[in-house]
Formats: structure tokens, C-alpha cells, sequence
């Protein structure tokens, strides 16, 4: 399923979508020059989730930069921890991060290891990395916060592949048995884990009537399709009673035609010279469909 | 039909009573000592895996049923859950089986609680062999497993004063903690004895001259009573209780067991990897020596079967102890 408009939920406003599409290449860019001092790593994956990170960190979550601890934030779990390079793009570009500490990326000592960890990165809420841990904590987080009377709300970050641990089910089974309405996961499905297409690996479709069976409110939308996701999202908003999943497809190496072609795609080795190339690409894809629009 | 035979003893419960006939018993203390800390911290929350009933975790559910979360029969969400409770704040209870808090849910007690060292209690009902049950229920290697967990604070108390006094101690220290539960009606014998829960401290409950008992958990009542017997035969034997199987008092372990009397570990637990293996590493580490004889359970798969024969044949029963002494004195 494409974009389409919610019955009763209008077309977001130009200018709010550009500066999104803006937010996301930004992100794609950092993704890129991390990528470059490590050499590999899952940056496929970070550029096919550039927009839904743009789109959670600059229009959905409320948090504040300066303040990662801040109790009334909405929290956002990382739980495919092994995208942290996505995150750490994300977050230089709410602001939690300076760009300039992108360079440190995986080095010794540095507080963005390759693998997401709570204890290292501001604004990194748990360690992920083992697959199936985040939306159990989420549950946890969600009765808390409900139970404190909070209004904060708390998204997950999950992957499809996480769609194969039994855990990630006992969560979403708890969460629309508690009517938790202040949890949305969010899965990007592209369709690819480590052995290969997720299709012959284990097959996870049909994922949004799989949610729908377990009591939750499905959307879903093309996961690089930036006013499609803010339109999910502002419907998303208003939802109450069931917990709400927005399934996203994404591309891995989306807007780097260079990338978006690579064989080995989930942990994604580019040669020294391509980085450049890919650099170049991103920057004429992204002026391309400026001028298209 | 007129010779009448003894009573034949089954299997019949899941949970069948540790305590001897005649025993002084409290009915669910952990429920009842959680039930009471919550009454005055707000903050105390309970968790369930579908077994609120069976871990006395129901009477705090019935006492405070806005703070008591069922997860349903998925200890994985329940101690996701149980972190991210503590994330927010809150100071989680989760009851389960300890089968399924550390075999079956290991990775998320490690990576969701203890890693980033939240203040979650795990508490696991059924430890060692405590039920007749077979494998599939018989935690005879919870210690093993939980020991190489680092942060985790591991405690095996001995009966219904320990567990009372040791609910509040674990809400009130940092990080996550496993608590060893005994449930239903559990034996009272510890407040014969000048003793206090604390943390990380074992306690000397009775001093002798030829053996030096080193116990945890339901065996430090059998230590007691095999002392007391023991000593009809002039046998004077020192009881250490050490509840705490981490962090390990390893001060008043080499201070007891430097005395040049037989160390005797007694444990509901595996031979492999518990108390009998704490107390070997403190000695040998610290480069003490000692003649050590370990009383627990056998390193292989338990049989079904009712839980008093069960205990004889394994060698945790107060007769087996005396046996095992002797032959060894």
C-alpha cells in the first residue's frame, strides 16, 4: 500500500513536508560520513529510514535536545540497535548531538559505538541489539508513564526481521491487552535480514493484518514517502483505545542509486572512492526531486 | 483388606510443602512482605507471568490491584516490562518460576535489566528441587546460570523471616536483584536465632568445634536441625548461613572456615555452580585451604516423584545430612 489520506485527515502543508524532506537528506548525509570512517556497517538500512526518523525526531516526538532525561519526554526505543548509525544521524540533527562527535563514530572511547547502548549515547533510551527487547520494554514504559499519569508517549523503533522473535508478539500481546494507546511501534520492513529476503529467510507477510489480529491499530505507509508518514502520523495521533503500529516499506540505500543496487545489502561494505560517489548521488537525487516537485 | 500399608506418597501437587510435620509456619510471606513495603512505597509495582497465584504474589495483586501488572504466561514482556517500569522510575516485582525467569528469559533479565542495572527484583518461585515435578520445573541450576550475571544480586533466603526482612533490603538496593522464593506455608525458625537479613552478609547462628556448616536457602533449617542432632553424638557443629549467594561474604567465609574444622556446603541447588563452588573459589582464591564436602543436588536431570522421597534419595534430607557428616568425620 502507497500513501494514501486518511479519511478526515488532510494533506500536510507544503512547507512542513519540504523541511522534512530537508531534515532527512541532512540525515542521510551524516549516515554517509559515519559510514566512511568505519568503512561497512548497516548503512543501507540507515538510509532507508532516514524520512521516518526525520519525520519522529523533527514533527512527532516531544523532547528536549539539551535535556535527554527530561521525565515528560516522549521516549523513543531503538530497538533494531544495530541501526544506531541511523539514530546518531537522527539525533545531531534534533539537536541532542553535535555533528562534530559523528566523526568519533565506533572508535575506541567514543559514545557512539557501532551497536546502540543506553549507557553511552545521550538520547539513546535502551541497548539494543538483541532482537525482541523493545517493545517488551515499551510495554513497561507505557503502563509506567500511564500509571504516573504522564501524557508522554513511547515509540519503538523495530525491524521486520524482529518480527520473527516470539518475544516482539508476547509484547504486542500484552499491549493491546492493556489498551496501551500511548505506545506506536514502528516497523520497517525492507524485506531483508542477514541470511537474505525475509521472504525465504522466514515469511513475516501479511504484517499489517498479523498486527490487526493481535488488537492493534494498523497504518500502513511507503516508509520513504515523507508526506505519506507525516499524514500516518498526525492520523496516528488522534487514536485512542488500541495500541497503534505504522508499518512502513522502506528502501535499503534509498536516495543512493549507487547503494540502493548493492547485492549485500545488509551489512553493506563500500569501497574508499565510492563514498564520495555516494555522496555525489545523494546530493543530485535530492536536487532532482526538489526541481520534479 | 484387614493388613493395613503406609500411606503411599504421590507426586500430587506442583507445589508440595517443604516444611517438616510439626514445623511453626507463615503463610505467604513474600506476598504478605511486599504487600506491607508497598503500603508505605508508592513507588513498589508487581508483575506476573500467569502465576500470581503460585508465587503468593496474588495477595499483594488483592491489596494493591492498581500497582499489580499481569503479563500473561510471556516472561519475556514480563521482564521487558519489569525494565521499563523501572526506567520510569517505578521499583518492579516480577514473580515467576525461576525455570522461566533464567532459562527461558535469560536475555531479557540480562540486556533489559541488568546491563543498564535498573532496580528490578526478579523473584523465582520453585528454586532447586522444590517440586516433584521433573526438569521442566525443578530450578536446579538457577544459581549456576545467575552467577556469571554481573550486577546481579542473588539471594537464597532460608525461610519466612528472611524472606520478610529480605523484600524490603532488595527494594532498597541498587540495581537488580533474584530472589529464591519459598511459597505457601513456609517454615519459621530464624527468629529463634539473633539474626538480621542484610545484603551481601552471611550469619553465624551457632558456633562448634568439629564441623563447620556452610548453608543457603531451605537447607540452612536442615543445617540447623542436623546440628542439633549431630550434637546428641558429640558432634559440635558451627551453622553459617550465607543468604546471599551474590555478592559473596567471602570475609566470614575464610574467617569461619580457617578454624581446622570440616566445611560441610549444603544447598538446594546443583553441586555445579552454587554455594559449594562460591565457597571452593573464595578458599582457593585467597589461596586457604580446607577439607570441603559439598551436600547438594547431583549434576544431572532430577527424577519426578514426591518431593519428601525425593529429597532422601538426593541427600537434602536432615538424615541424609547426618549420614553424610559422619561418613566423612
Amino acid at each position: 500500500m502507497t500513501s494514501t489520506h486518511a479519511p478526515g485527515t488532510r494533506a500536510p502543508n507544503p512547507q512542513r513536508v519540504d523541511a522534512l524532506r530537508e531534515a532527512a537528506h541532512r540525515i542521510r548525509g551524516y549516515a554517509l560520513d559515519m559510514g566512511e570512517v568505519q568503512g561497512q556497517g548497516y548503512i543501507g538500512q540507515a538510509l532507508g529510514v532516514a524520512d521516518i526518523l526525520a519525520v519522529v525526531y523533527r514533527d512527532v516526538l516531544d523532547f528536549r535536545p539539551h535535556d535527554p532525561h527530561w521525565p515528560g519526554r516522549d521516549r523513543f526505543l531503538l530497538s533494531i540497535g544495530h541501526y544506531a548509525i541511523a539514530l546518531y544521524a537522527a539525533l545531531a540533527e534534533a539537536g541532542v548531538l553535535d555533528v562534530a562527535e559523528l566523526a568519533t563514530y565506533g572508535g575506541d572511547d567514543s559514545r557512539l559505538p557501532m551497536s546502540g547502548m543506553a549507557t553511552y549515547t545521550p538520547g539513546m533510551e535502551i541497548s539494543g541489539g538483541s532482537l525482541g527487547h523493545g517493545l517488551g520494554i515499551a510495554t513497561g514504559m507505557a503502563l509506567g508513564l500511564r500509571h504516573q499519569g504522564s501524557t508522554a508517549r513511547v515509540h519503538t523503533l523495530l525491524s521486520d526481521g524482529e518480527l520473527d522473535e516470539g518475544s516482539t508478539w508476547e509484547a504486542a500481546l500484552a499491549c493491546a491487552h492493556h489498551g496501551l494507546d500511548n505506545v506506536t511501534a514502528i516497523v520497517d520492513v525492507n524485506a531483508l535480514q542477514a541470511d537474505g529476503p525475509t521472504g525465504g529467510v522466514l515469511r513475516t507477510e501479511p504484517v499489517t493484518a498479523k498486527w490487526e489480529a493481535f488488537g492493534w491499530h494498523a497504518v500502513r505507509v511507503d516508509g520513504n514517502d515523507v508526506e505519506a508518514l507525516v499524514t500516518a502520523f498526525d492520523g496516528l495521533r488522534a487514536h485512542r483505545g488500541s495500541p497503534a503500529v505504522l508499518v512502513c516499506d522502506t528502501r535499503v540505500g534509498c536516495g543512493v542509486p549507487l547503494l540502493e543496487n548493492r547485492e549485500k545489502a545488509h551489512f553493506m561494505r563500500v569501497e574508499e572512492h565510492e563514498w564520495q560517489i555516494a555522496r555525489d548521488q545523494l546530493t543530485e537525487r535530492h536536487r532532482t526531486e526538489e526541481t520534479a516537485r | 483388606m484387614t493388613t493395613r500399608t503406609p500411606r503411599k506418597l504421590t507426586t500430587s501437587a506442583m507445589i508440595a510443602s517443604i516444611a517438616e510435620e510439626g514445623q511453626r509456619t507463615a503463610k505467604a510471606p513474600f506476598g504478605h512482605a511486599l504487600t506491607r513495603l508497598a503500603d508505605e512505597r508508592p513507588d513498589v509495582v508487581g508483575l506476573s507471568a500467569d502465576l500470581a497465584k503460585y508465587t503468593d504474589m496474588h495477595v499483594f495483586r488483592d491489596a494493591h490491584p492498581g500497582r499489580f501488572f499481569q503479563m500473561g504466561m510471556a516472561e519475556q514482556v514480563m521482564l521487558g516490562a519489569a525494565a521499563g517500569l523501572a526506567e520510569v522510575g517505578l521499583t518492579p516485582f516480577a514473580s515467576t518460576y525461576s525455570v522461566f525467569a533464567t532459562r527461558r528469559a535469560y536475555d531479557f533479565l540480562c540486556l533489559d535489566i541488568a546491563e543498564p542495572g535498573l532496580g528490578v527484583n526478579v523473584v523465582g518461585a520453585l528454586p532447586g528441587l522444590t517440586t516433584g515435578y521433573g526438569p521442566s520445573h525443578q530450578a536446579t541450576e538457577d544459581l549456576a546460570i545467575l552467577r556469571g550475571m554481573p550486577g546481579l544480586t542473588i539471594v537464597d533466603p532460608a525461610d519466612s523471616v528472611d524472606i520478610e526482612q529480605a523484600v524490603p533490603a532488595l527494594a532498597a538496593h541498587p540495581g537488580p536483584t533474584y530472589l529464591r522464593l519459598l511459597r505457601g506455608a513456609v517454615p519459621t525458625v530464624l527468629d529463634e536465632y539473633d539474626y538480621r537479613f542484610e545484603v551481601g552478609r552471611a550469619a553465624l547462628l551457632r558456633d562448634g568445634r568439629d564441623v563447620l556448616f556452610v548453608s543457603t536457602g531451605l537447607m540452612t533449617v536442615r543445617a540447623l536441625t542436623a546440628a542439633a542432632e549431630l550434637a546428641a553424638d558429640r558432634v559440635d557443629v558451627a551453622v553459617l548461613h550465607t543468604p546471599t549467594i551474590k555478592p559473596f561474604d567471602r570475609a566470614t567465609v575464610l574467617r569461619e572456615a580457617a578454624k581446622g574444622r570440616l566445611v560441610v556446603t549444603l544447598e538446594n541447588h546443583s553441586v555445579v555452580g552454587g554455594l559449594a563452588e562460591s565457597v571452593a573459589s573464595c578458599l582457593a582464591f585467597a589461596g586457604q585451604t580446607a577439607h570441603l564436602v559439598p551436600i547438594g543436588l547431583p549434576d544431572a536431570f532430577l527424577a519426578a516423584g514426591a518431593l519428601p522421597t525425593l529429597h532422601d534419595r538426593y541427600g537434602l534430607s536432615v538424615t541424609a545430612i547426618k549420614d553424610r557428616v559422619r561418613r566423612a568425620l
